[in-house]
């Protein structure tokens, strides 16, 4: 047996004040660290849950999103006959074609103005989004300037209320309905009736066209036919595929992000964890002297000295990440990377997260208690019992 | 002051000399000592400041090393010894009383005074029964759960004491142990280490100025420049 670990621990403990503004620094790190995965992956989560996974979505060959797409009419027909989609209640296809415009509308408070995305949907594009439901009034009558607005547009865009009017598209608009799209990228958007839109919006062709599939299995047939087909040049994904595929870019962007800023800072960090554990060594070389003077091995310093650096390190990591899990708390809303969009979201704590942070924060203490442990383990006994 | 019954030494020193780098100086501190400790004895070591005396003592406890010759302590020659054998060594053969105490101010009297036994096969509660025995010998059961910044210096050098003898060492070195005490506290101490000499027949080795210190070993030996001379 070697030092016991109540040594290391109530060294802490003594001396505090020091204890608690070395963790500090570490619990700083790993709460960016954690806070920014939070994001990326509350991100992804949002944009994930988006889609459904027996969803088709088709767009044009490399459009990469809805926005910058364009289905023909009658492209759109071929899609609409493949055996593939399912046909729902009363024999109607679950398919729609839907067209996606971005305008900017004026947010309620700031009065300055912000993307948000018009949806021109079809009578089934509710049905094709279980996720998405009216919360409040009713659907928009087709061949009506009737919408819909996702639950953020009505609470913070001028307008957006149920009853009130949006101008957009040389018209005027009434908000006949709220819809409640969960944690989705839906509650950014406004729904209106798809042929009112490509009238108003001067757009001869749709953006996409959904469709439920018959049997999830049949996927792969129905791609390749749509994707090899002359006269199509589409491109055809599953819907989680199709939304997950958007927000790589995003999320990428924020781990690296965050990983850079984290490097950064966690040099500070085991730095200053170094400077209190170089300190703590040189306080108490009497008592490394007589340690080893006992019978204690340099391997058992080394290790007491290591553990005390480890116990901080994890110290810190516990206060980040209590303070991080705090931020699930609040809602952020940015720019889609994809549609330029008002996207709100949160941060999402996994366990993933968690155990990184912490393994982490335990990689800190490690890194700046090595030389100074090792400082401890190499002294000379009689030197350092002289040292008093 | 000579013991009647004639027993081994237990401490054999052959042609020891140790010096000391400082620069390119070599300073010699020990000069070709040679001389025997019996089994039993309480020997006290004196002379001048800088003469070598807790040089010599270190070399004895093992936790230096000698430039040249031969020391033999219950017929381990411990120059021979790697480093962790002679760590090992220490832990059951050497206890140690400092003049500061040096006890570890994050640990209580209990453990501070188990620490040792930690390096052992001792099973928790065997080493809890050991620790209890010793600290009532030291008449500090009471204050087995204070910290040392909680005990007077007296206290605390029983303590040591008491951490000293818990592996039931071969011999006891003591580096000034009253050094750092008042008068009374000081008698006290000197009293329990001859009762350890006495009693449980523990060789006791104690460097010490203080000359009613030295008048309760039975032998009393001077360092004078690295050499040692008798009484
Ligand atoms: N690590 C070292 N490096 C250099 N010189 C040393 C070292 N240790 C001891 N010395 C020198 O060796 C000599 C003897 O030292 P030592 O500590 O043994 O003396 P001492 O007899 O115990 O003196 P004191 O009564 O003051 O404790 C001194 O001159 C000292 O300066
Ligand atoms: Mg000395």
């Amino acid at each position: 047996m070697g030092i016991p670990y109540s040594y290391s621990f109530r060294n802490l403990w003594t001396r505090r004040l020091t204890t608690i503004l070395t963790a500090s620094g570490m619990a700083l790190v790993v709460f960016v660290f954690a806070v920014t995965m939070m994001l990326a992956e509350g991100l992804r989560k949002t944009l994930i849950d988006t889609g459904s996974y027996d969803n088709v979505v088709v767009i044009r060959k490399g459009a990469g999103s809805e926005v910058q797409s364009g289905v023909e009419r009658s492209q759109a027909s071929i899609v609409a006959g493949q055996p593939e989609v399912a046909i729902g209640e009363g024999g109607l296809s679950l398919l729609a074609k839907e067209l996606v415009v971005l305008i900017n509308l004026p947010k309620r408070i700031s009065n300055k103005p912000a993307n948000v995305v018009i949806r021109g949907v079809g009578p089934v594009s509710l049905a094709l989004r279980p996720q998405v439901k009216l919360v409040l009034g009713r659907m928009p009558r087709p061949g009506s300037a009737e919408v819909i607005a996702g639950k953020n547009v009505a609470e913070r865009f001028q307008g957006g209320g149920p009853g009130e009017t949006l101008r957009f598209g040389m018209r005027n608009w009434t908000v006949v309905g709220v819809f409640d799209a969960g944690n989705t990228g839906f509650n950014s958007e406004i729904w209106g009736d798809v042929d009112q839109l490509m009238q108003a919006f001067r757009r001869p062709v749709y953006s996409s066209v959904i469709f439920r599939l018959r049997d999830s299995s049949g996927f792969d047939s129905v791609r390749e036919r749509i994707e090899h087909d002359p006269r199509l040049s589409l491109e055809a994904k599953r819907e989680t595929r199709f939304y997950a595929d958007q927000s790589e870019a995003m999320t990428k962007f924020l781990r690296i992000l965050g990983i850079t800023l984290t490097i950064i800072f966690s040099l500070g960090a085991v730095i200053g964890a170094m400077i209190t554990m170089y300190a703590a060594v040189a306080n108490r070389t009497t008592e490394i002297g007589t340690l080893r003077a006992l019978g204690f091995m340099r391997s058992s310093i080394l290790a007491a000295f290591i553990l005390e650096s480890l116990f901080l390190g994890l110290l810190g990591g516990m206060v980040g990440l209590f303070f991080a899990s705090f931020m699930q708390l609040v809602t952020i809303s940015t720019m889609n990377w994809q549609t330029f969009a008002e996207l709100a979201f949160g941060f999402n704590l996994t366990f993933e997260i968690a155990w990184k942070s912490l393994l982490f924060s335990l990689f800190m203490g490690f890194a700046g208690g090595l030389l100074p442990a090792a400082r401890a383990a190499g002294m000379n006994i009689v030197a350092a019992l002289r040292s008093t | 002051m000579n013991s009647t019954v004639i027993r081994p030494p237990i401490v054999r020193i052959r042609n020891l000399t140790k010096s000391y780098q400082r620069g390119n100086q070599n300073i010699p501190v020990l000069m070709d000592i040679d001389f025997d400790i019996a089994d039993g004895e309480f020997l006290a070591l004196m002379g001048p400041s800088g003469s070598g005396k807790s040089t010599l003592l270190n070399l004895i406890a093992g936790i230096d090393k000698a430039d040249t010759g031969q020391i033999v302590i219950g017929g381990v020659d411990i120059a021979l010894l790697t480093e962790a054998e002679l760590a090992r060594w220490r832990s059951t053969n050497v206890g140690f009383i400092f003049q500061f105490y040096n006890l570890i101010p994050v640990l209580t009297a209990f453990e501070n005074v188990e620490l040792p036994l930690l390096l052992t096969a001792l099973s928790r509660k065997e080493r809890c029964e050991h620790v209890e025995t010793v600290l009532r010998l030291v008449n500090l059961e009471e204050r087995m759960d204070h910290y040392p910044s909680q005990l007077s210096g007296g206290q605390q050098q029983r303590v040591a004491i008491a951490r000293a003898i818990i592996t039931d060492p071969t011999i006891l070195v003591a580096d000034e142990p009253t050094g750092d005490l008042d008068r009374l506290s000081a008698e006290d101490i000197l009293t329990f280490i001859d009762r350890l000499n006495r009693e449980f027949g523990k060789t006791v080795i104690m460097v010490t100025h203080d000359p009613r210190a030295a008048e309760k070993a039975h032998l009393v030996r001077h360092l004078e420049k690295g050499v040692l001379s008798d009484n």
